[in-house]
């Protein structure tokens, strides 16, 4: 089979083109056209970059997971492929949700942490990821797809219930003392700014769908490379046997 | 399976026994970080007695790393893991009987802390059926969790680095609930702890019944 | 009567390395068959694989019945073998027959099983309550060597089983494969002790770069172990 020039076609350029017209509009409704908040003013306008970010963290989790799952279930390359691809970009989601919760919680709290539930849960949804990931890449040693990467599987399949418990533990911890300020959807949202957060929802689904595509091919282009190389190694081998009769 | 947790468990208590590395190792360290916390904070402003519940559980969660990296260090000597896989020993009895040796050697730890954390901290006992239960389902909690993650790294050059960081998030509630648990059992009011023992004990079940089901999968990874 | 192990083309990994590369064999119940050949040949590889240890990347294989293909039933098969490898498998810190006790009720054998062990290894003297920490490699050699023995497997599987042994320790091992083999065990042999090793087996075959390589032809006339021509 021959590798193609580019992870790209039609359908992510397709994608792409609406995420990159998606988030022109969404600036557009972000930053003019829908008005401040009353208590927030003008701050509040980060919130729509914020909480898309954190629900597409959120559904990333749920998308390992569901990979895992589904790997454990019929060892094909391409759940142990999804799994991975999906947790990276999770990762680069998770990492915008916290800088923008805590950009955001300057103006609001006064100061950059303030062990909002939410903030420390997407902390340590975080670390989950980088432990993931982590592991994947001491676990991707093995030669077969099928049997390597159990230990990772295991935790990518832990990884959603674990975030949902965290996300509940951290969240009953801290009501205690103050509700979360930020991301409750505050239920009298409404008019351009629920617009605008839908707007933003929609468009970062865009382009973490669009990322995930990516790179998806590109980790299935890697699996491809393995697995030639083992036919290569098996002619290697038997090899070392005509070498040991010819010295003989 | 019990059958066969009951002899892991004996085996791996007994080899405590004889290598003394809880005793002599481990409740040392866990007696030192309580000391370290008294200089870090100041033993006389008062801030020791009102944080004890949750030095004490901190100092727990870093002893349960300890202990989960002895379990399975055990193991990894000269050809263990085969032998176990070779052994005939059903999985998950192997995991349960593991997880019960290391929730005993916890529970070794916790007395000793529990004391400590009195006489050092000042700390007033109060609440103490909320207490008892507490540890019993924090313990059993961190020690399925536990060995179900500790057998994931054990296999691996790293396990040292990539146990806790693996671990501890997963830890996190554990620590959030019995830390809650405690404050409500030590500061009177003990009708508030019990939810957080709620949170405990369905953490506890979880990881008991999904480590008896992946251990036999894990275990054969090497 | 079915085949101790049957092995069609038996490819098996170690990380992305063949070690296997192709394997035949052919083994009836009640042999006992001897592997050689150089260092990195495959031997002990085989000898997991035989073990129900490692997966088949590609081919086919039996071993006592268990297609070892299905992950579940070489599971099962693990109870059925015993592998004295070239780690002890010993838990250092309990004594001889602490050892010998845990593996051998693991594997369901009685005490009196694990006695019978221990007498048969020559540990049942002074040995029996030192920790393994402090025996030397051959009498922990002899310690593997009764854990084996307690579980009675109908399959042996001996890594360089001679090596480390002394001279009773090595009578002694030949000993129990020759009853073992009596009450119907089968015995695969992976040695460089060709002297020795020869003399017991029924057979030998060699392995070289992960599959069985073609025998020379007997001298005429030879007497010895016959010795089989297995082409991949």
């Amino acid at each position: 089979m021959s590798a193609p020039p580019t992870t790209a076609s039609r359908a992510t350029r397709a994608i792409g083109g609406l995420s990159l017209a998606g988030l022109a509009l969404l600036l557009g409704y972000a930053l003019w056209w829908s008005p401040p908040d009353v208590v927030q003013k003008d701050s509040v306008r980060i919130m729509y970059v914020h909480v898309p970010t954190a629900i597409v963290a959120f559904s990333a989790c749920a998308i390992t997971t569901l990979a895992s799952g589904m790997w454990l279930r019929r060892r094909s390359e391409g759940w142990w492929v999804l799994g991975g691809a999906s947790a990276e970009v999770g990762l680069l989601f998770t990492g915008a949700c916290l800088v923008t919760g805590s950009i955001w919680g300057r103006p609001t709290w006064g100061t950059y942490w303030d062990w909002d539930p939410r903030i420390t849960s997407t902390t340590l949804l975080f670390i989950l990821l980088v432990g993931f990931l982590a592991l994947r890449r001491v676990d991707n040693e093995s030669g077969i797809a099928a049997q390597r990467g159990m230990r990772a599987a295991i935790v990518g399949l832990l990884l959603f219930p674990n975030v949902v418990i965290v996300h509940y533990s951290v969240d009953w911890w801290r009501s205690l003392h103050q509700p979360a300020t930020i991301t409750r959807l505050d239920p009298t949202i409404e008019g351009e700014m629920l617009f605008t957060l839908m707007l933003g929802i929609v468009v970062f689904a865009l382009v973490f769908a669009w990322l995930l595509v990516h790179r998806f091919r590109l980790g299935w282009l890697e699996e491809r490379v393995r697995a030639t190389g083992l036919d290569a190694a098996i002619v290697e081998r038997r090899a070392e046997a005509d070498l040991a009769g010819r010295a003989r | 399976m019990f059958r066969d947790a009951g002899l892991v468990a004996g085996k791996d208590l007994r080899i405590e026994l004889r290598s003394q590395v809880t005793m002599q190792q481990v409740l040392p360290f866990a007696v030192l970080v309580l000391i370290l916390f008294g200089i870090a904070l100041d033993p006389d402003r008062g801030f020791l007695g009102r944080a004890s519940a949750g030095l004490f559980w901190v100092t727990v969660l870093f002893c349960a790393l300890l202990a989960i990296q002895r379990a399975f260090t055990i193991e990894a000597a000269d050809g263990g893991r085969d032998a176990l896989r070779l052994s005939g020993l059903d999985p998950a009895g192997i995991f349960l009987g593991k997880a019960a040796a290391i929730a005993v050697q916890l529970l070794a730890v916790e007395a000793v802390l529990a004391a400590g954390v009195v006489l050092m901290y000042g700390t007033e006992v109060t609440g103490v059926p909320l207490l008892v239960a507490t540890i019993a389902a924090a313990t059993t909690g961190l020690a399925a969790a536990g060995t179900l993650y500790g057998v994931l790294a054990a296999g691996l050059r790293v396990r040292e680095t990539l146990l806790p960081i693996l671990l501890l998030p997963v830890l996190s509630p554990v620590l959030i609930g019995a830390t809650k648990a405690f404050e409500a059992a030590l500061g009177g009011v003990a009708a508030d702890g019990w939810p957080w023992l709620g949170l405990l004990v369905t953490f506890a079940l979880l990881y008991l019944t999904f480590g008896t089901l992946a251990f036999g999968t894990l275990l054969e990874e090497s | 009567m079915e085949p101790a192990v049957q092995l069609r083309g038996a490819v098996t990994l170690l990380g992305r390395f063949p070690a296997l590369a192709g394997i035949d064999l052919d083994v009836a119940a009640g042999e006992i068959v001897l592997f050689r050949g150089p260092n990195g040949a495959g031997k002990t590889t085989l000898l997991r694989l035989c073990a129900g240890l490692l997966p088949l990347a590609r081919g086919e294989g039996r071993v006592l019945g268990h297609d070892l293909a299905d992950r579940r039933q070489a599971r099962a098969l693990r109870a059925r073998v015993g592998l004295l490898g070239h780690a002890t498998g010993l838990y250092d810190e309990l004594t001889v027959a602490d050892n010998v006790r845990f593996w051998g009720r693991a594997a369901g054998a009685d005490a009196d099983d694990v006695a019978a062990a221990l007498a048969g290894c020559g540990l049942d003297g002074r040995l029996r309550d030192v920790p393994v920490a402090a025996l030397s490699a051959g009498q922990r050699r002899r310690t593997s060597l009764a854990c084996l023995v307690a579980r009675r497997p109908e399959l042996w599987l001996l890594d360089e089983p001679h090596a480390g042994l002394d001279h009773d320790g090595r009578e002694l091992l030949d000993d129990l494969v020759r009853r073992a083999v009596a009450s119907g065990a089968t015995v695969l042999v992976a040695s460089h002790d060709l002297e020795r090793a020869e003399a017991l087996a029924h057979r030998v075959v060699t392995l070289v770069g992960g599959t069985t390589a073609p025998a020379s032809p007997p001298a005429a006339g030879s007497v010895g172990p016959e010795e089989v021509a297995l082409v991949p």
